[in-house]
């Protein structure tokens, strides 16, 4: 039972950052129908740049997560500014290779001034190395800051989309962005906020994901970027509290495996359960069935 | 058209002069090992890219998984030549791990079809994850570290053979009836469907066909190179074939046949630098989607009557 319990807790700070991540994923979908590969590499950045500011500038963990979110943002921003915006009216297999290409141009960059290995986060001010026990059940305090971040972001970010005007703005251009032009809506600048949000908690799920597994490289936001986009389909693509079941789901179904011994297989898990609920339920587990018309 | 010679006798007459005077310079030693190597790669990666065209630039379906078709075939031909090594069994490894491969993208294709657009290519992405997953944890493909030592039965004659045989197959498979329902689909699923083409067959034919020559490619792969192992054929090796795909022109097998000894040279210019060459895929991809979306050829063909039309009057416009 503590065992279950313990792979829990680690499935839920798991699954926070695949929520972080995931959100970008399902909102830029929800905009703008564009999976944006490139997401998870803009995730990679926000893991760096919290190394750089760790390590070369020694400041401490929070300064650091709100650096690496402000450069996350402008990055993702000027992402789409540069790669997407040009193509608004091509198909959408063009900009999905577009997005590719983006994501091999961060991966490769990046690798390109910091090499190919893997780094290590500096160690941590005591609190954040510290446990404790409840019941038999070792919660890591990192783990619990990992799960504190995440849902105060993920707070913030619907209370962004559902009570201010410019979460109404991204709302509306999501249901129907000419409508929403007609009605006075900046669309481009509503979709660059949009980039900027999702950059924003990815990068933040870089620094947690830097700091509690401490080993970043290059090339870290190919499987989790294609995780937490599996956790948005999961859930419903396009739609936030699907982004967050999904990615709470993926995060102890993950660890479940592992858990009971087969941690080899856990990414072919996550993708047989993404191509199984593509064939029953394609629109994910919230979801609604839209029908295509002539 | 009234030429004097049929076109067929002058595509065999071509063919058959390219594979004689390499064969001769090769005889000759004027193609050195290294040469050859970078020309095998092109036409392995002619097979790939040509294979993928026919289900994303022809049909109109995204796959970002034809490394796993691929994977299977140089599994299957590795692991049957490495046990009976003989010419035959490596005939029969590169058909078998065809076949195979073929059968994998048929129940792949026929569930996962019903989706489109961006849910087939991350549900293809996903299998072709879970077939590197397997072949990492089976024991008898030796899992992360891969088979070493599989016989080399690829020279220059069977890779040419194959190449050229994949690619006119494709494109006589274009012409023929089934080939032309694909087409339809692409340009108009629904007005397709209404016409009376089924569009799930024809999707799912353009699945197994494409993934036999994925998983031939596979099999000449892991007979020329010696050593394959389940990283090879990872995301990245899909996106390769993609890149090839979308640089030559979806919709186009010269522009896949163009593209894929292009990129094959750039890479052998740059393989002293690994980053730089991926920087500049990366760029190739998103520079060709804002400026040329279409890709080198669009969906033209370089054939026969190209060359005619460079002389006379002006250029004629696609139909």
């Amino acid at each position: 039972m503590e065992q279950v319990f313990q792979q829990v807790i680690n499935g839920l700070s798991l699954g926070s950052i695949y929520a972080l991540i995931a959100l970008g994923y399902t909102m830029v979908y929800g905009i703008i129908k564009l999976i944006n590969f490139a997401h998870g590499d803009v995730y990679m950045v926000g893991a760096f740049v919290g190394y750089f500011s760790m390590s070369t500038f020694k400041l401490g963990f929070v300064e650091s997560l709100l650096i690496a979110m402000m450069i996350c943002t402008m990055l993702g921003v000027l992402i789409e500014r540069v790669a997407y915006r040009p193509l608004r009216n091509s198909s959408r297999i063009a900009v999905l290779i577009t997005a590719i290409g983006v994501s091999l141009l961060l991966e490769y960059t990046m690798m390109y001034f910091v090499g190919a290995g893997v780094r290590s986060y500096p160690p941590l001010p005591g609190f954040l190395n510290g446990s404790f026990t409840v019941g038999g059940v070792v919660i890591k305090n990192m783990q619990l800051v990992i799960i504190g971040v995440s849902v105060t972001l993920m707070i913030l970010l619907q209370f962004i989309v559902r009570k201010t005007k410019v979460g109404r703005a991204m709302r509306a251009v999501s249901q129907d962005a000419e409508a929403a032009r007609l009605m006075g809506i900046n669309v481009d600048n509503t979709i660059s906020l949009t980039f900027a949000l999702g950059s924003a908690l990815a990068g933040a799920a870089g620094v947690l994901v830097g700091v509690y597994y401490n080993s970043i490289n290059p090339l870290m936001g190919l499987m989790p970027g294609l995780k937490a986009f599996v956790a948005a389909v999961f859930g419903g693509i396009g739609l936030i509290p699907g982004a967050l079941i999904g990615a709470y789901m993926v995060g102890l179904l993950e660890t479940g495996v592992v858990a009971t011994g087969y941690s080899m297989f856990r990414d072919g898990v996550v993708f047989a359960v993404l191509i199984i609920i593509l064939i029953v339920k394609p629109t994910g587990l919230l979801g609604k069935n839209i029908k295509e018309k002539v | 058209m009234n030429t004097r010679f049929p076109s067929w006798l002058i595509k065999v007459v071509a063919l058959l002069m390219t594979y004689l005077i390499v064969f001769a310079l090769i005889s000759a030693g004027a193609i050195d090992d290294y040469v050859l190597i970078t020309m095998v790669t092109i036409c392995i990666n002619i097979i790939l890219a040509t294979s993928l065209n026919l289900i994303t630039g022809f049909t109109g379906q995204f796959s970002l998984g034809h490394a796993g078709f691929m994977a299977i075939g140089a599994y299957t031909t590795a692991l049957i030549t490495m046990r009976f090594p003989s010419i035959w069994a490596f005939l029969g490894g590169v058909l078998l791990g065809a076949i195979i491969a073929a059968i994998v993208g048929f129940l792949i294709g026929l569930p996962t079809l019903r989706l489109r657009g961006d849910y087939l290519a991350i549900a293809t992405l996903g299998m072709a994850e879970i077939i590197r997953v397997l072949l990492l944890n089976f024991e008898f493909t030796n899992g992360a570290a891969g088979l070493s030592g599989i016989p080399r039965n690829v020279d220059w004659t069977w890779l040419f053979v194959f190449t050229a045989g994949s690619v006119l197959l494709i494109s006589n498979f274009l012409k023929s009836i089934p080939g032309r329902d694909l087409i339809a689909i692409r340009e108009d699923e629904i007005a397709a469907s209404s016409i009376g083409i089924n569009a799930v067959r024809a999707k799912t034919l353009a699945f197994v066909v494409g993934a036999f020559f994925g998983g031939l490619a596979g099999g000449l792969y892991s007979a020329y190179f010696y050593f394959i192992k389940p990283d090879l054929f990872g995301f990245l090796k899909s996106i390769d074939i993609l890149i090839i795909v979308v640089l030559g022109g979806l919709g186009s097998l010269s522009g896949s046949v163009i593209a894929a000894i292009l990129l094959a040279l750039i890479s052998t210019w740059l393989q002293d630098f690994p980053e730089m060459r991926m920087i500049i895929y990366g760029l190739i991809l998103v520079v060709i989607m804002v400026f040329r979306p279409q890709g080198l050829l669009g969906d033209r063909e370089l054939s026969m009557d190209t060359f005619k039309r460079i002389v006379p009057r002006r250029r004629k416009g696609t139909s």
